[in-house]
């Protein structure tokens, strides 16, 4: 109790440093943490969001710009694979499920895709649940120039069911690009938390034939997503597709394709991780700064308890405490922190990609990081406490001149 | 039993560029019966102060004995020092020495606390004796010089010490205050059957005194009894 109450009222003597102090400790946790977690929780969700898709066949190119263009509906398309091709890997017996899509245009910036609706009826954007429309609601018509938006876009654009629009050319907005075809909003899409959300979907024949468009490439489709019926046929797809055949490629497993992502952002990571671990070395130099100098002006006080019957443990303990407590105080800081930071980071994200970050999902970085900055702030107050500890007490006590 | 006594107690200091040390204190015998009360006089410089933190412990003696009841200060460590300190011994300063950041009601359990453990009730009663029942709260800049004084006795008696040391407790009090001081002390270690040793040079305070010790000049560190 009395080391609870030193250190209480020295925090309070002491208010200013100790609040810059605890704040440049919850900079660092915060900054830890977040890292941490968002390296983490980017790296499982974006890889989650594959759904229950196992590949993605298009054209001849990069295997990661065609999942980034056809699972997360970013990037360019690589070009274009006849309908034809589509038909084949359709009725392959090896596959489940082949979805068509195409990519082209765009309505203020939120990408238009066309598709067909055994994408709704069908396919699971999470594996175990299917897309659902929104109440009052439904899928586009094929043949119809009908959309289904996305919940992410319906929400930025505030296109709701009725409403109508007309699209732009391209993938980034233009306004000079304005189709002249208009479509009218049909549904729109619960959230399901993946990139679909930030799309308006349109059938596939609208989009093909979307005025301006080639007419020689109209039934062509910019990619086409398979479900496989097990996942040891794809071997034989991605050998008949990419090392036997020259006009597709066939992006399989999409896990291994993914890991190519955040292996080429794993530099940007551990730059990151840097100025997280710098940020807490200073964060626990500037607590070890804060009560050394405090300590000549506490050396009377110091002094004082030892009169009172103060072992030189208890002034030790009292400095170790105190250093830890400020550690603690910035750790509260950190997670709050943390949580901003993750919330904002979560934002961007799911502006960008559609994918969704989890800001309370718990990860134990959120109990190790505080912990071991607390350790490192108790370390801190070693050096100060070893200076009290040696303080002499009988000149100390001497009447100040 | 007595509350103090010394025997053969030497104690020098090293000073800087001279072989040797410098004896500050030799005093070849005190003694202070349980519950007495005493005055301790001599010049500045004469030692005063480093005999009582001899008694308190705070520094260690260089040979000789101090026994206070029947514990000998001088066979303990440090940390049996502190301990007996906090039990056994109640200190009142000249300048006060009361911890600013703390309550006038937190520095007397804080002189409880390192010894037989803080009795808020208790404490609360000793200020309310020294006049101090309404400024529990208040911190030691929020108090005049006398009230900070009466803090500093609440708290050297808090711990129901068998030996107050007092060193110049009212040379920083004007007259009136001073005399206060000195009656609250005298009277407080009297109800709390405590002996005090009180060093002072000054011939007021010594006056009241039945015993009045005199510290001769230090090297030579003789006591002479003139009360």
């Amino acid at each position: 109790m009395i080391l609870v109450l030193l250190v209480r009222r020295s925090l309070r003597q002491h208010l200013l440093s100790t609040l810059v102090t605890a704040l440049s400790l919850a900079l660092a946790g915060g900054l830890l943490m977040s890292v941490w977690v968002v390296k983490g929780q980017a790296r499982e969700t974006f890889t989650r969001q594959t759904g229950s898709w196992d590949a993605v066949l298009g054209a001849r190119g990069s295997k990661l710009q065609l999942v980034l263009n056809a699972i997360f509906h970013l990037e360019a398309s690589p070009g274009n694979v006849p309908f034809a091709d589509y038909q084949a890997i359709a009725t392959n017996r090896a596959v489940a499920l082949a979805v068509p899509i195409a990519v082209g245009d765009n309505f203020r910036g939120y990408r238009i895709v066309g598709t067909l609706t055994s994408l709704f009826s069908e396919a699971e954007p999470v594996p175990g649940r299917k897309f659902r429309v929104a109440m009052g609601g439904r899928v586009f018509e094929d043949g119809f120039r009908e959309a289904l938006v996305g919940s992410f876009a319906a929400r930025r654009l505030g296109l709701k069911v009725g409403d109508t629009f007309r699209p732009y050319h391209g993938l980034n907005f233009d306004p000079k690009a304005q189709h002249e075809d208009e479509y009218v909003v049909t549904g729109v899409l619960e959230p399901s938390n993946t990139p679909a959300d930030r799309v308006i979907w349109i059938p596939l024949a609208g989009l093909q034939n979307m005025s301006g468009h080639a007419a020689a490439t109209a039934s062509d489709v910019s990619a086409v997503l398979v479900k496989l019926k097990s996942p040891i046929v794809g071997q034989q797809l991605e050998m008949m597709y990419n090392r036997q055949g020259d006009r597709f490629t066939f992006a399989w497993p999409l896990g291994t394709t993914l890991a190519q992502l955040f292996d080429k952002m794993a530099w940007f990571d551990k730059v990151l991780e840097l100025v997280a671990y710098l940020v807490a070395l200073v964060a626990a130099g500037s607590v070890l700064a804060s009560i050394y100098n405090s300590m000549s002006a506490r050396r009377r006080d110091m002094a004082i308890l030892r009169a009172l019957g103060a072992r030189r443990f208890t002034v030790f303990a009292s400095i170790v405490l105190e250093a830890t407590s400020v550690a603690v105080l910035g750790m509260l800081g950190a997670w709050v922190l943390y949580l901003l930071i993750l919330t904002a980071v979560a934002s961007v994200i799911q502006t960008q990609t559609g994918v969704v970050l989890q800001v309370w999902a718990w990860n134990p970085v959120l109990l190790t990081a505080p912990a071991g900055l607390v350790l490192l702030g108790a370390l801190a107050g070693v050096v100060p406490a070893i200076k009290a500890y040696r303080n002499p007490v009988a000149e100390n006590l001497l009447p100040e001149s | 039993m007595d509350a103090l006594k010394i025997r053969n107690l030497k104690k020098g200091f090293s000073v800087p560029g001279q072989v040797g040390s410098l004896t500050v204190v030799d005093l070849p015998e005190l003694t202070l019966g349980a519950g007495e009360q005493a005055a301790l006089s001599g010049s500045s410089g004469s030692g005063k102060t480093t005999l009582l933190h001899l008694i308190a412990g705070i520094l260690p003696a260089e040979t000789g004995t101090i026994h206070l009841g029947n514990v000998e200060m001088t066979g303990l460590g440090e940390a049996g020092r502190d301990r007996l300190r906090a039990g056994t011994i109640g200190y009142i300063f000249q300048t006060f020495n009361l911890l600013q950041g703390f309550t006038c009601l937190e520095n007397v359990l804080l002189g409880m606390s390192f010894g037989k453990g803080a009795d808020r009730a208790y404490a609360m009663s000793l200020l309310g004796r020294v006049g101090l029942g309404d400024r529990l709260d208040y911190f030691p800049r929020q108090l005049s010089t006398g009230q900070q004084q009466r803090v500093a006795v609440a708290r050297a008696v808090a711990n129901r010490p068998h030996l107050v040391l007092a060193d110049e407790p009212t040379g920083n009090l004007d007259p009136e205050n001073a005399r206060q001081a000195l009656a609250l002390i005298r009277q407080i270690c009297t109800e709390s059957k405590a002996a005090l040793l009180l060093v002072s040079h000054d011939p007021l305070v010594l006056a009241g005194f039945d015993r009045v010790l005199s510290l001769s000049q230090l090297n030579r560190a003789a006591l002479k009894e003139v009360g």
